[in-house]
């Protein structure tokens, strides 16, 4: 299993990658740009510059990216969006992992009827049509970014779960499990210090799995008008605008749309390189 | 015999977890705020009175919730909200022949481009094309819906004026193009991924060796004996990739402007159309019960080793 998964072994796998030595080193210039960037251009994102509207990309004005209908420039836009998006993207992970893990490891240890009742409530979970679900939750929030990561987050936690609680159906039955029964402990510390320690490396690989995912999604939502709200950007609500100009200003839909690409793409390859690396078995 | 127990058998464990599954959507749309007559003007008191009464919206929700199961029960899912004369059973009619032959040509078209292109990756391993054609998968796998088709639609549709951006000719071939490449995109990159790994696995087992050295050709040797077990973990894939049509679906026929069902889902939320919205439901999650059922067969068809249990 993955006892020796975080081994210096797996380290070097990874650098050795040199697909996802790119993508990581993408995805770190992207979290460097999104914090930096709006402060290295002299433009706002909510700023309306009325003497440069739809302007395709250049340097006049600072507007290396073009401007908007309305003048907004979209360098700054864009990196506000991917920070957002960045920024959703982490917290609902942290939400999905947080549940996923608890839930999983409870039902894979204490197994037995319960297991069967979580693994059912996961299982209608996965039929209903997630989308769904978080069109309500923003729907019920009044679209609340904050509250949208939550949701996000909470409805995205069950594939963790069910990874969990798989790898604790198989810890369960080791000895050192047996010993710490043996030795007096309760099912909480058990979990908690003996199996979740132990399930770390496949949550590495699906955390890095699920953060595209978030990404998508609030994309996705924003992009239906149920995210993120004008005057803010997502790289969702760029992308939507930049779809109904194409004709006349193909930037606004290319920039946007390059920047969400290069984002999923590099953390789907790094996250299927941790899995190569860390030798965590496909599900 | 043994297979037609089997399914009606689970086709039985699947009407509690539907039931759950409405039961769930049914309290949910009703504890969000506002109600489906409270839109853009303002109605009179009275009026929503009796439009409230009209639709049974004034009696206990748990009233709302037997009837509405007795109306299930015979089929009928009720009248919509918001799109006045219509019910949600004729709403779903009409965009449901659209959305099912977009998504049916999408997914098969994933399933022999995504298994062709998985086999030939496995052939080839560590060359060139390998490489290029998993390159390709990791983009198609990523890249959203919501970007692909304008960005497909700039170049072919804006620029070299091939096909048409959007729009529904009565079905015409044209419109439909663009729509099911963007669809197939993603399943397709997963099916091609699924296939390579599982290729590679069965071709390194020791009855392919047995049969290469006995003189098969390769054709053979991957037609006839390893492409039955390399499938069965794109079978198993069958449900998500579904979902996944379906998710992208909301988009693509918002995007084309193709009069199908996706469009109801968010509208529906939206509008509190609380009927519309459980219909949608409802006929999500009945396709999406049905595929694992169809996945589950085919991986018993496929690998004799597998025993249907209910």
């Amino acid at each position: 299993m993955n006892d020796h998964g975080l081994q210096p072994s797996a380290c070097r796998r990874l650098l050795a990658n040199r697909a996802a030595l790119i993508a990581l080193a993408t995805i770190l210039a992207l979290i460097a740009l999104a914090i930096v960037g709006p402060y290295v251009n002299p433009n706002r994102y909510d700023t309306l510059d009325w003497a440069n509207i739809a302007m395709p990309p250049g340097l006049r004005h600072a507007h290396w990216f073009g401007t908007d209908r309305l003048g907004r420039d979209l360098f700054v836009r864009t990196l506000q969006g991917t920070r957002l998006s960045l920024a959703i993207g982490s917290i609902a992970t942290a939400v999905s992992l947080a549940v996923g893990i608890v839930y999983g490891a409870v039902a894979g240890f204490v197994g037995g009827r319960i297991d069967h009742l979580m693994v059912r409530v996961i299982e209608i979970l996965s039929g209903l049509p997630l989308i769904f679900f978080v069109i309500f939750l923003t729907v019920v929030f009044g679209r609340n970014i904050f509250l949208l990561f939550f949701a996000i987050g909470a409805v995205s936690w069950l594939n963790m779960a069910r990874i969990v609680r798989g790898q604790a159906m198989v810890l369960r039955g080791r000895e050192f499990i047996e010993a710490a029964i043996a030795a007096g402990a309760g099912p909480a510390r058990i979990i908690f210090r003996h199996i979740v320690p132990n399930v770390i490396g496949p949550v590495i690989v699906y955390a890095t799995l699920t953060v595209p995912q978030i990404i998508l999604f609030e994309s996705f939502l924003s992009f239906l008008g149920l995210g993120v709200q004008e005057p803010r950007a997502s790289l969702g609500t760029l992308i939507a605008q930049g779809a109904a100009e194409m004709e006349s200003a193909p930037w606004m839909l290319l920039v946007p749309g390059a920047v969400l690409a290069v984002l999923l793409i590099s953390f789907n390859v790094l996250g299927d390189a941790l899995r190569d690396a860390l030798d965590v078995k496909r599900n | 015999m043994h297979t037609i127990r089997y399914f009606l058998g689970r086709l039985c464990g699947a009407v509690p977890t539907l039931f759950a599954i409405i039961t769930i959507t049914f309290f949910l749309v009703r504890a969000a705020p506002g109600g489906p007559f409270d839109q853009e003007q303002t109605l009179p008191a009275d009026v929503v009175a009796n439009l409230n009464a009209a639709y049974g919206l004034d009696r206990p929700v748990w009233v709302q919730y037997t009837r509405y199961l007795w109306g299930l029960a015979h089929f009928d899912f009720g009248p919509s909200f918001r799109y006045k004369d219509f019910t949600v059973t004729e709403l779903i009619a009409q965009g449901l022949p659209v959305s099912f032959t977009l998504g049916a040509i999408a997914i098969s078209i994933a399933l022999v481009a995504g298994v062709a292109i998985g086999t030939f990756a496995a052939l080839r391993r560590g060359r060139a094309a390998d490489h290029v054609s998993m390159a390709i998968a990791a983009i198609g796998i990523a890249i959203p819906s919501f970007v692909l088709l304008p960005a497909l639609g700039l170049f072919f549709g804006i620029y070299l004026h091939w096909l048409p951006v959007a729009g529904w000719d009565e079905g015409s071939i044209a419109d439909l193009v663009l729509p099911v490449i963007t669809l197939s995109l993603p399943p397709l990159a997963y099916i091609a991924r699924l296939t390579r790994g599982s290729m590679l696995e069965v071709l390194g087992s020791a009855y392919i060796r047995t049969a290469t050295a006995k003189g098969l050709p390769l054709g053979t040797v991957v037609l006839r004996h390893a492409l039955r077990p390399a499938l069965v973990p794109v079978a198993s894939y069958m449900a998500p990739a579904v979902a996944m049509v379906m998710t992208g679906s909301l988009v693509v026929e918002t995007i084309a402007g193709l009069p199908g069902i996706g469009r109801y889902l968010v509208q529906g939320a939206l509008n509190r159309d609380y009927t519309l919205v459980l219909g949608m439901v409802i006929v999500y999650s009945s396709l999406l019960i049905c595929m694992g059922l169809v996945a589950d067969l085919l991986i018993a068809m496929l690998d004799p080793r597998v025993r249907l249990e209910a």
